[in-house]
């Protein structure tokens, strides 16, 4: 009997029950359209991560003090000045320190006419914008005379922008933070919110003028150092640690004031957590592809079971041990490779769209895995049927009703 | 086997057909062994019709199996066509029913989902008969049958008769050594026992081996040969035609004219 003979009494095998073969196939092409989709859910969120990471820019640290954070409700520190900013800025201090950023953040009401909103406000250099990668979408940032100067500019994100102004243009309009009128200069290009803190609702002013106007002279509440480049981040951060340790010591308890953190690690972790969660969803997926496989099991089973009279009639009319277990074989591996496909073509259509949010990235090798592990099942659960259905004796087969 | 025509049964040494000698077929063990046969002989030459007949219990099922290498003798030796049967594995055994025996069941035993055309082109697609072959050799053999007309019907579409005529066809399609019939008649009324009585003395004059599974008077009369099975062992063996001649009613039937 050719393999031909087989696959053709396999298709009259699954066509026989038109109902039963496409639930059984459901249950498959469901498994294996679920292990693909959820995992390039997952693919696609841990990359979008890894796009806000490489958007931050890896090369910066961020030093923050840590009595400030201990405290909570200060926002500035006393111990992070513009002079720990100069020394850090002083090229004698590190050949690996780009730029040094530094920022105090306040928070204020802001208005303007009768819209309003609670927002921060970061109080920076010019430099911000380049280290931290905040592009300015309408308008421009301040300039360094504005800064010099501390005049009465901001910048303002986003969501920030669409609260106070809704679709008018925000540039040039007059906006009021606590009760000093700014003008706007420009408005922030909308920023991914994975990476944690964003300024979309933000208003960024130039330090001397935050100062003058909320928060003093005191201290600066975070400085953003930028590495020349990748590699030199950890030359960076250890040239500012001898530098702070110089001006800044160390308090009573021996531990440092400050706090140099790689805002890039901060994201690794989210990647890896979101690494996790595609393993999560993969697993749960898997179970859902096993479950399918159970059902090629099940009704395979059934048909042999149901069919035992048949596989008689067959035997004795001289089928072979290898022709029906070839027969069961094909149908059972036929129905899961069937399901496997669709599950593919399933899955690949349902990852052309957003799926809450995020832009489903699919995985080659799933696909390969979902399918090869879909026909695996077939083969595997549908051998056990199959084995007892071509061991049966003809006598007890015809004998069966 | 590749012939388009029906082909009829080529002149072979001269060996029997079926030769048993001294089979024993013992079910169960010990205190609850069943002794289904207990020694029975039995030669059948090439060209004959045989009947067996028996009551229930008398064995001729469990010899029916054994004729039909559908189970293997606890004891004795099974020559079919000149194979020693009783040494053959499974694998064997499969291309043994599938060359040597047609099987005719009481029960019809169709594949309830395939057309009659399909269900007689069966044995050939185990045969590894090819396709074109196989339609020729299933159109000449429904056609022997008188069901030509009938290639396309699923045995649900099909009266009984005309269903074990398909079964008849399907038997024969192989040219097989022997027709092997289990109670045929059993299921059918007498119009269609009478229609499957005479395809199978057509069957007997055209120079096939029968052997036929009964406890019909009616039925025994049409052959041969009738072997009669008592308690696992062969009670009366009488012939009253010739393995050469024609069958019992066809012989009348020429008298007749």
């Amino acid at each position: 009997m050719s393999v031909w003979e087989v696959l053709r009494s396999a298709l009259r095998g699954i066509t026989a029950n038109w109902l039963r073969s496409v639930l059984t196939l459901l249950g498959v092409l469901i498994g294996v359209a679920a292990v693909i989709t959820l995992t390039a859910v997952g693919q696609g969120s841990a990359n979008s991560i890894t796009e806000s990471i490489s958007s931050l820019g890896a090369n910066t640290l961020t030093v923050t003090s840590s009595s400030a954070n201990g405290r909570g409700s200060t926002t500035t520190s006393q111990d992070l000045t513009l002079d720990v900013v100069d020394a850090l800025a002083d090229p004698d201090a590190s050949d690996d320190i780009a730029a040094v950023v530094p920022e105090v953040s306040s928070s204020a009401t802001v208005s303007a006419g009768e819209a309003s909103a609670t927002s921060t406000v970061l109080g920076t250099t010019t430099d911000y914008f380049a280290v931290t990668g905040s592009d300015v979408a309408q308008g421009t940032a301040f300039s360094q005379s504005d800064y010099d100067a501390s005049r009465r500019v901001a910048v303002i994100g986003a969501d920030l922008a669409d609260t106070l102004f809704g679709s008018e243009d925000a540039v040039g309009q007059s906006i009021t933070i606590g009760t000093t009128p700014f003008t706007v200069t420009g408005v922030l290009q909308t920023q991914d919110t994975v990476g944690g803190a964003s300024t979309n609702s933000a208003v960024i002013a130039p330090l001397t003028r935050v100062q003058d106007s909320f928060t003093g002279y005191g201290g600066v509440s975070t400085i953003v150092l930028q590495a020349t480049g990748a590699d030199t981040v950890d030359g960076a951060q250890a040239d500012a640690t001898v530098v702070l340790d110089a001006l800044l010591g160390t308090d009573s308890s021996g531990t440092a004031s400050y706090t140099i953190s790689d805002q890039a690690e901060l994201l690794e972790t989210q990647a890896e957590t979101a690494d996790t969660f595609t393993t999560l969803l993969a697993a749960v997926a898997g179970i859902s592809l096993l479950v399918g496989g159970i059902g090629v099991t099940n009704i395979m089973l059934v048909t042999v079971t149901e069919r035992t009279r048949e596989i008689g009639i067959r035997k004795a009319l001289g089928a072979t041990r290898w022709a029906v277990l070839g027969q069961f074989l094909a149908e059972a591996t036929a129905l899961s490779l069937l399901g496997g496909l669709l599950g593919v073509a399933v899955a690949l259509v349902a990852c052309s769209f957003d799926i809450s949010g995020v832009d489903p990235v699919v995985v080659p090798s799933t696909v390969g895995l979902a399918l090869a592990v879909s026909v695996g099942i077939g083969v595997f659960f549908g051998g056990f049927p199959a084995h007892r259905a071509a061991g049966l004796r003809p006598v007890l087969a015809l004998r069966h009703e | 086997m590749h012939a388009a025509t029906l082909p009829q049964p080529a002149a072979r040494p001269d060996h029997p057909v079926l030769d048993l000698r001294d089979i024993e077929q013992v079910y169960g063990e010990g205190d609850t062994a069943v002794h289904a046969l207990r020694g029975v002989s039995l030669t059948v030459q090439r060209g004959d019709y045989v009947a067996v007949m028996g009551p229930s219990g008398s064995g001729k099922s469990t010899l029916m199996n054994l004729l039909g290498c559908l189970d293997v003798p606890t004891a004795g030796r099974y020559l079919l066509d000149g194979v020693d049967v009783a040494g053959l594995r499974e694998s064997a055994l499969s291309l043994v029913r599938n060359r040597k025996i047609g099987f005719v069941f009481q029960s019809f035993n169709l594949i309830p989902r395939m057309d009659a055309a399909a269900n007689v082109e069966l044995p050939m697609v185990y045969a590894g008969v090819a396709r074109r072959a196989r339609r020729e050799r299933v159109d000449a053999a429904l056609a022997m049958v008188g069901l030509a007309d009938r290639a396309g019907h699923r045995p649900n579409e099909l009266s009984g008769g005309q269903q074990q005529r398909v079964a008849v066809a399907r038997a024969l399609v192989t040219s097989p050594a022997l027709v092997l019939a289990d109670e045929p008649t059993g299921n059918l009324d007498s119009v269609s026992t009478d229609d499957v009585l005479t395809v199978f003395d057509q069957l007997s004059a055209a120079g096939r081996t029968i052997v036929v599974i009964t406890h019909e008077d009616e039925v025994a009369a049409r052959a041969k040969r009738v072997v009669r099975m008592r308690d696992g062992l062969v009670a009366s063996d009488v012939r009253s035609v010739r393995v050469g001649d024609l069958p019992p009613a066809l012989l009348r039937q020429q008298a007749a004219r």
